[in-house]
C-alpha cells in the first residue's frame, strides 16, 4: 500500500491497468499452496463430512432402499432420503427434473438415493456403501439413437430456417448427405466439486461453495431448506477450474450440504470423490447430427439442411440454450443463402449434460468443419479456399446469419489472410503434399479452422452484473463483483479496469470473495461473459465514486472541473498535487460516501424464438488457427507438430492472461476431439471415470511449436469494456483445426479424393478406423461423378 | 514409530491408521492444505511432493503422489512440500517462474507443478524441453495448455542452479543420520504399518500373518485404499530391506530386488536395451516411477503392465522366497489367470533376473494408448528375434492388453522361428497372432483395434528392421 505519512509526492509510474500483461492477482498465493480453495477452510472440531450413496441402475423404480446398516455404521450421525428434505425436492435450474434425492425411480446410474453425515471423510464414504438398496429395472436408453428411437426428448425442437433450403439443394450443381457425431467431455476441473454449510443463528445458513453460480446457488438452498433467500449468504473465493461444470452442477452438493447443517446444527463439507464427481456430474453435450448440403463447382455453399441432436441426459438443465447455440453456430463464419436447422434435445437415461465451455457452440461449428472438409474432397480444392470462398461478407449482401442478425465487423477474411502468411499455410501445404507422396506409414496434415463465436447469454435477462466498490480512509481500495474467479483471470482484469478508473497502482486495489451478501441476483460467470459484464459495473461504481470526489474537489477547493485530475496515484487539483489518500480522508471528513454499486445492461439484444430471428449477440469474437499434425497410419498414433493461432480480442484487457485463455482452450478443444473419450458400461456406468481412464492433454500433447497472437489494432466496435472482446470460450473452438488435420493426413491416402468416416474424438483407435476404412475403399471410380 | 523430517524439524508419529496417506495427514492431521486432492489415484499430480534422502554426501530429491503414498514410507526421509519451498517473502526459482510466466491460471494443479519444476531444479542443472515434458508428465492442468510452465521450466535457469536447499543440505543429510531407529511402525489398535529390515524378517512375518498385504512403491494398494476404501489389518512394507532394492549387474544377468523402483532399474536396463528407454519414459509418471517397483508389477499381474511383456520377450525369471525356502520360476509360468499368479500364500517376489544376451538381438517394445503419456497401454508388444544367416532364431513375441494375462504369442513365435526373415513370414505371424487371441472391450480399447494393433505393431517391428526408422513413429518425427 502507499504510504501516507510522507509529503512527498510519489513520481512512480502508474502500473498494472488495462492492457497491461499483468500476473494473475493471485499467482503468489497459487504457486506457495496459500491460495485457499474451498477444501482448504479449516473447520470446527465439530464439523460433519456428508456423503452421498448413489444408484447403481441406470433407470429403475426403486423397490426398496434399506439403510439401516448405515445408520448404525460407527460415527454416522444422520442420514437423509428424499423424505428429509424441508423444501423444494427437485433443483432444476430453469426446468424442473432434477431432484436434489431420488424419490420413487432413478433416472442415471449415480443417481443420489440418500445422503450421509458422520465425522470424518472416510467414515462418510464407507457407510454411503452400505446400503441395499432393490429395484425394478425400466428400459434404458443410453445414447442418443436410443433416445430418438425411444420419441424421448427434454423439451421440444426448435427450428432456425431462411429461404427454400429444398429447392437450393435439389438445384445445386453439387451436393452431399451424411451424418456426423460428436463426443461428451468431461470438465476434470482439477478441484472437484466441493461445498461447506455452516448454520448460523436465526436459521441463517453461510455456504462456501466452488460454484460459478452463488446466486442460484444461495436460491436454491433458501427454496430447499423452506427459508427466505436473505437467510442464505454464498461464498466463492476462487475455484480449481469449472469449465461451466460449475454453472449448475455445484448447487447439488451446497443444498446437500445445507439440509445437514439445518438438521444438526453443525458444520458440514461435502466433496465427492473424483469418480462420483465423474459419474454424478453433468459433461459437455454428445450431439449427432444429419445433414444434406448443396453447393457450386467451387465449393459455394447454397444450401444447408442439418438436424442436430443433442444428447441431454435425463433432464433438461441447461439443454435448451445449449442446443440453441449449437443452432446459432451451425454457419459458423460462412454465408449460408438457405438453410434450415432443427435442434433436437433428446432425453437419455445418463447424468444430465451441462454447460462446458462454447456451450453447444463448438458441437454445431464442428459439423459445419465437417462438411466443409467434404466439399473440399469432392470439389478437389483446398479446404482454406472453400472455407475463405464461404466467408460472411461486406459486399453482395452476404451479411446476415440464419437467424436474421447482421454481421457488423467483418474481420475473419482480414485475419485469416494474415495468418495464413505467418503461418505459411500455402509453403507448408505443398511440403506435405510431398512428403505424403513419399512416406508410407506417416501421414501428415495441415488444416485451418476459423471461429466466429456470439458473445451474450442467449437468456437476455441474464446479461446484467453488478459491482460493489469500497475506498478506505487510507486510500486502499476494496473491489467485489458478481463475477467469479475460475482461473480465467476475471479478478485480475476488472481490478485492472478500476485501477485504470483512478488511475492508481493495481496493488491498492484488493479484490474479495464473491458473495450474495455484497452483490446480490448475479448471473452465473459463464458465456465468456465475465468482463464484459462485472468490468462494467465495476466501471460504473469506479465512475459514480469518482464523480462524487470530483464533485467534492470542486467544492472543497473551489476550482472547476476542468482543474482536476485523476493522475498516477494522484489527484492534480490546479497547480497543486495531492495524493489519491489524501483526498480521500479530506473526502471522509467532509462526509462523502466512499462506497458505491455499480450495474451494466447490455444493451440492444433480443431473440424471438416464435420466429427464430433477433440479435442474440452483442458482438461476435473470432479467431483461426492452423494446426499440423503427423499421423502413423500402422496405429492410429499422431502428434501435433505445430499451431499457429491469430485471435480476435478487441483491445485486450491484459495479453498476457487472453494469451492463457487462448492457449488453454485451444488445448481443451483439442482434447475434446482427440484423445477425450467417454464410454460406457451396457448397465450405464460410467467406465472413464477418472483421469486413468480419461485422457485429458498432458504436457508432451503441447504443440512442439505453439504460436498465438492477438490480431492487431482490432478494437471492438461495440461499447464493450475498453473495446475489449471476451475471450474465455472461442479459443476452445480452434482446437478443431487438430481434428481437421488428422483428417487431412487420413485423406492423403486416398489422394485427397474420399472422405474417412471419423467422428470426434479422434481416438488413435477411431484414426485407425478411418486409414483402414480408406485403404479399404473401393469408391475410387465412384468418386468420379461427383466431379461431373 | 515412524520419524521423519518436515520444515526442518524431526517428525515423529505413532498412533495412526496403517493405510493412511501422505495427503490425508498432511491435509487433515496437519492442515497443510498447500498439497492438493486431483484424484487420489496418483493420476493427476496435484498433490505432488518431494521425497528427499540421504545418499552418501547429497540428498536425491524425488517427487511422489501424496495420495498414494503411505506415511509409514516415508521413515527415515525428508518430506518438502509446497509450503517449505519459499522463505519469508521471496519466492523458490520455480514459483517465480511460473508468477512470471503466467504459469498459473486456476492454480488447483499448481502446487504440484511447483513441486515437479523444484524436483526438476534439483536434478538437472540446465533446461532441456523433452527432460521437463519427462518431468511434468504426470502434473495435469486443465487451464494453461502446458506452454506457460513449460516455459517456466526453462526461465527458473535464469540465475543458475542453486537454491537454498543447497545450503541446507549438509545439516539435513546430518539430521537424516540421527533420526531414531527402532521400530518404523504405525500402530492403531490392532492396525499396523511394519517395516522389517531383512529377508529373513520379512519371511518370517509373512508366515506368521499370510493375510498381510505387502507394500512396495503402494502405485496398486494405494488404489485400493483410496478407491475401494481398502483398510488392511497388516501393511509390510519392503521398501527398506537393501536386498530388495538392490540391482546388480552380473555375468550374464541383471538381478533387481523385489522392491526396486522403476526410477532406480531403468538407467541399467535402457543402457543395455535403449527401446525400454520409450517404454520407461511412458510408464505411469516419474512420480509413479519413483514409487513403483518392477516387483510389484509383476505380483500384481495385470494383463495391461508394461515391463511385463518385454520381460516375458527377455526370458526373465523370478526368484520367489516363502519361509526359508527359495525357487526359480520363468516368468511366462508365472501368470495363470487374470490377476491370480503361481505365487503361494506367505510367498514373495525375493528379486527379478533378466538374461543379459550377447548384443546380437533384435528388440523392440512398442506401446499404443490414447494418450502418450502417464496412460495405460490398449497393447504393447515386446518382440525379440536372432537371424542367423538370414533365418529367424530364439523368437520371442509378447503381448500386454490381449489376454487376461500378460502372454506370448506362441503361435506367432512358432511362425517365424527359424524360417526366413522377410515380409511373408511376418504376415504368416500376424495372422496366427489373429488365431491365437482373442481380446477383449474395454474402456481403453475395442477388441478389433487390439487385434489390429497386434498385428500391424508386428508389421512396424518388420519395417524397423528393415527400413529408416524415423518415418516409421510420429514420436521419431517430432525428435
Amino acid at each position: 500500500m502507499p504510504s501516507d505519512s510522507s509529503g512527498k509526492i510519489e513520481q512512480t509510474a502508474t502500473k498494472g491497468h488495462t492492457g497491461k500483461a499483468m500476473s494473475h492477482e493471485s499467482a503468489h498465493l497459487h504457486v506457495t499452496g496459500e491460495a485457499c480453495y474451498t477444501d482448504d477452510i479449516s473447520m470446527p472440531s465439530d464439523t460433519l463430512f456428508a456423503y452421498v450413496g448413489l444408484s447403481s441402475a441406470s433407470h429403475a423404480v426403486i423397490k426398496s432402499i434399506n439403510l439401516d446398516e448405515v445408520r448404525a455404521a460407527d460415527g454416522v450421525v444422520s442420514v437423509i432420503t428424499a423424505d428429509d428434505i424441508p423444501g423444494l425436492t427437485d433443483i432444476g435450474p430453469v426446468l424442473s427434473g432434477d431432484p436434489l434425492i431420488a424419490e420413487d425411480r432413478v433416472e442415471f446410474y449415480g443417481q443420489v438415493l440418500f445422503a450421509v453425515a458422520a465425522s470424518s471423510q472416510s467414515i462418510a464414504r464407507r457407510a454411503a456403501r452400505l446400503a441395499k438398496v432393490e429395484y425394478d429395472l425400466l428400459p434404458a436408453n443410453l445414447d442418443i439413437s436410443a433416445g430418438i428411437s425411444a420419441n424421448s426428448y427434454v423439451s421440444p425442437m426448435h427450428c432456425q430456417q431462411r429461404g427454400n433450403v429444398d429447392f437450393a439443394i435439389k438445384s445445386s450443381p453439387l451436393s452431399l448427405e451424411g451424418n456426423f457425431a460428436s463426443g461428451g467431455q468431461e470438465q476434470m476441473y482439477l478441484e472437484g466439486q466441493v461445498s461447506i454449510a455452516i448454520p448460523e443463528e436465526n436459521g441463517n445458513m453461510l455456504i462456501h461453495t466452488s460454484s460459478q453460480n452463488p446466486s442460484e446457488g444461495q436460491k436454491l438452498v433458501a427454496k430447499v431448506l423452506g427459508i427466505d433467500y436473505s437467510k442464505v449468504t454464498v461464498q466463492v473465493r476462487r475455484m480449481g477450474g469449472a469449465f461451466g461444470g460449475k454453472e449448475t452442477h455445484a448447487n447439488q452438493w451446497a443444498c446437500l450440504a445445507a439440509v445437514f447443517a439445518q438438521k444438526t446444527k453443525r458444520p458440514v463439507r461435502l466433496r465427492l470423490a473424483r469418480a462420483d464427481d465423474f459419474s454424478s456430474t453433468g459433461k459437455r453435450h454428445p450431439f449427432e447430427s444429419q445433414y444434406r448440403i448443396g453447393f457450386d463447382k467451387e465449393g459455394r455453399i447454397r444450401g444447408l439442411d442439418v438436424e442436430l441432436f443433442g444428447g441431454c441426459g435425463m433432464s433438461a438443465d441447461l439443454s435448451n440454450a445449449i442446443v440453441d447455440r449449437a443452432m446459432f453456430h451451425i454457419d459458423n463464419c460462412y454465408y449460408l443463402p438457405a438453410v434450415r436447422v432443427r435442434g433436437h434435445r433428446v432425453k437419455t437415461h445418463t447424468v444430465s449434460n451441462t454447460a462446458f465451455r462454447g456451450f453447444g457452440g463448438p458441437q454445431g461449428i464442428l459439423v459445419i468443419e465437417n462438411i466443409i472438409e467434404q466439399i473440399a474432397t469432392v470439389t478437389g480444392i483446398d479446404p482454406l479456399k472453400i472455407r475463405e470462398r464461404n466467408f460472411y461478407g461486406a459486399a453482395g449482401n452476404r451479411n446476415t446469419t440464419h437467424y436474421s442478425q447482421r454481421i457488423e465487423q467483418h474481420i475473419i477474411e482480414p485475419l485469416v489472410a494474415r495468418l495464413t502468411k505467418t503461418s505459411n499455410y500455402v509453403e507448408r501445404r505443398e511440403n506435405i503434399r510431398d512428403f505424403n507422396a513419399h512416406n508410407e506409414v506417416l501421414k501428415r496434415g495441415l488444416s485451418l479452422t476459423p471461429v466466429k463465436f456470439g458473445i451474450s447469454f442467449t437468456v437476455q435477462h441474464m446479461n446484467q452484473a453488478g459491482a460493489l466498490i469500497h475506498i478506505y480512509t487510507d486510500g486502499s481500495i476494496q473491489l467485489n463483483h458478481g463475477g467469479t474467479e475460475m482461473g480465467q483471470g476475471l479478478y485480475t482484469k476488472v481490478a485492472q479496469i478500476v485501477a485504470r478508473e483512478f488511475d492508481v497502482d493495481l496493488d491498492r486495489i484488493t479484490c474479495t470473495a464473491t458473495r450474495t451478501d455484497k452483490v446480490p441476483n448475479t448471473s452465473p460467470t459463464a458465456a465468456s461473459s465475465g468482463s464484459d459484464l462485472n468490468g462494467m459495473a465495476a466501471k460504473d461504481a469506479a465512475s459514480k465514486l469518482k464523480k462524487r470526489l470530483y464533485d467534492f474537489t470542486e467544492k472543497h477547493f473551489s476550482v472547476p472541473r476542468s482543474a482536476i485530475h485523476f493522475s498516477n496515484g494522484q489527484i492534480l487539483i490546479g497547480t497543486e498535487v495531492y495524493r489519491f489518500e489524501e483526498i480521500i480522508k479530506l473526502a471522509y471528513q467532509s462526509r462523502i460516501p466512499l462506497s458505491a454499486t455499480g450495474y451494466y445492461r447490455t444493451p440492444n439484444i433480443h431473440y424471438n424464438r416464435e420466429t427464430a430471428t433477433g440479435r442474440p449477440f452483442f458482438y461476435y469474437a473470432y479467431g483461426a488457427a492452423v494446426a499440423e499434425t503427423v499421423v502413423d497410419t500402422l496405429s492410429g498414433e499422431y502428434r501435433v507438430l505445430r499451431v499457429d493461432i491469430c485471435q480476435d480480442v478487441g483491445h485486450s484487457l491484459n495479453p498476457g492472461i487472453d494469451v492463457g485463455q487462448i492457449e488453454g482452450g485451444f488445448i481443451q478443444g483439442m482434447g475434446w476431439l482427440t484423445s477425450e473419450e467417454l464410454r460406457w458400461e451396457p448397465t450405464g456406468r460410467l467406465a472413464s471415470d477418472g483421469p486413468a481412464t480419461y485422457k485429458i492433454p498432458a504436457v508432451g500433447d503441447t504443440p512442439v511449436e505453439f504460436n498465438v497472437e492477438l490480431f492487431p489494432n482490432s478494437p471492438n466496435t461495440q461499447a464493450t469494456i475498453f473495446h475489449s472482446k471476451a475471450v474465455g470460450e472461442p479459443p476452445l473452438i480452434l482446437g478443431i483445426s487438430v481434428w481437421t488435420a488428422i483428417r487431412d493426413a487420413i485423406t492423403s491416402i486416398a489422394d485427397y479424393r474420399i472422405s474417412p468416416v471419423l467422428n470426434a474424438p479422434a481416438t488413435p483407435e477411431h484414426v485407425l478406423a478411418a486409414c483402414d476404412g480408406l485403404r479399404e475403399s473401393k469408391l475410387y471410380d465412384h468418386f468420379d461423378k461427383y466431379r461431373s | 514409530m515412524v520419524s521423519f523430517i518436515l520444515n526442518g524439524q524431526i517428525h515423529s508419529v505413532n498412533h495412526v491408521l496403517p493405510e493412511t496417506t501422505v495427503l490425508d495427514y498432511l491435509r487433515e492431521t496437519l492442515g497443510r492444505t498447500g498439497t492438493k486432492e486431483g484424484c487420489a489415484s496418483g493420476d493427476c499430480g496435484a498433490c505432488t511432493v518431494v521425497i528427499a534422502e540421504a545418499q552418501e554426501k547429497t540428498l536425491k530429491y524425488r517427487t511422489s503422489n501424496a495420495c498414494i503414498t503411505l506415511l509409514g514410507t516415508l521413515h527415515g526421509k525428508q518430506l518438502i512440500t509446497v509450503e517449505n519451498l519459499s522463505s519469508d517473502k521471496t519466492l523458490h526459482q520455480c514459483q517465480q517462474a511460473i508468477v512470471n510466466c503466467h504459469g498459473s491460471q486456476c492454480g488447483f494443479c499448481t502446487p504440484g507443478f511447483v513441486m515437479s519444476l523444484f524436483s526438476h531444479f534439483k536434478n538437472y542443472s540446465s533446461p532441456d524441453r523433452d527432460q521437463l515434458i519427462e518431468s511434468l508428465g504426470g502434473n495435469l492442468c486443465r487451464c494453461t495448455g502446458y506452454k506457460p510452465i513449460l516455459n517456466a521450466g526453462v526461465s527458473m535457469y535464469e540465475n543458475g542452479s542453486a537454491d537454498k536447499f543447497d545450503k541446507n543440505e549438509s545439516d539435513t543429510i546430518r539430521m537424516l543420520k540421527g533420526l531414531p531407529k527402532e521400530d518404523p511402525n504405525l500402530i492403531l489398535d490392532t492396525r499396523k504399518f511394519c517395516t522389517p529390515k531383512s529377508l529373513d524378517e520379512l519371511a518370517d512375518i509373512l508366515l506368521d500373518q499370510p493375510n498381510a498385504r505387502l507394500l512396495a512403491g503402494g502405485t496398486d494398494l494405494g488404489l485400493e485404499i483410496t478407491q475401494e476404501l481398502a483398510q488392511p489389518k497388516l501393511i509390510v512394507y519392503t521398501g527398506s530391506i537393501e536386498a530388495m532394492t538392490c540391482i546388480e549387474d552380473r555375468d550374464h544377468t541383471f538381478h533387481i530386488g523385489g522392491a526396486a523402483t522403476y526410477t532406480d532399474v531403468s538407467p541399467l536396463l535402457v543402457s543395455r536395451w535403449p527401446t525400454l528407454g520409450e517404454l520407461f519414459n511412458r510408464l505411469g509418471s516419474v512420480q509413479i516411477r519413483n514409487q513403483g517397483t518392477i516387483g510389484g508389477n509383476v505380483a500384481n499381474a495385470s494383463p495391461i503392465a508394461d515391463t511385463l511383456p518385454p520381460l516375458l520377450a527377455l526370458d526373465a525369471t523370478l526368484t520367489l522366497r516363502k519361509g526359508s525356502r527359495r525357487r526359480v520360476l520363468a516368468l511366462k509360468d508365472f501368470f495363470i489367470h487374470y490377476k491370480v499368479t503361481a505365487l503361494e500364500k506367505s510367498e514373495f517376489i525375493e528379486s527379478i533376473q533378466i538374461p543379459k544376451g550377447d548384443g546380437s538381438e533384435y528388440f523392440v517394445v512398442y506401446k499404443v494408448s490414447k494418450r502418450m503419456e502417464d496412460d495405460i497401454s490398449a497393447v504393447c508388444l515386446a518382440l525379440r528375434w536372432r537371424l542367423y544367416d538370414n533365418s529367424l532364431r530364439d523368437v520371442r513375441i509378447a503381448y500386454g492388453g490381449l489376454a487376461e494375462i500378460p502372454k506370448r504369442s506362441i503361435a506367432a513365435e512358432k511362425a517365424l522361428e527359424g524360417n526366413d526373415f522377410k515380409e511373408s513370414s511376418i504376415r504368416d505371424a500376424m495372422s496366427a497372432v489373429s488365431q491365437e487371441f482373442s481380446p477383449i472391450d474395454d474402456v481403453r480399447a475395442s477388441a478389433k483395434y487390439r487385434e489390429k494393433l497386434a498385428k500391424n505393431l508386428l508389421f512396424r517391428a518388420y519395417l524397423a528392421a528393415t527400413q529408416n526408422k524415423s518415418n516409421l513413429r510420429v514420436t521419431d518425427y517430432c525428435a
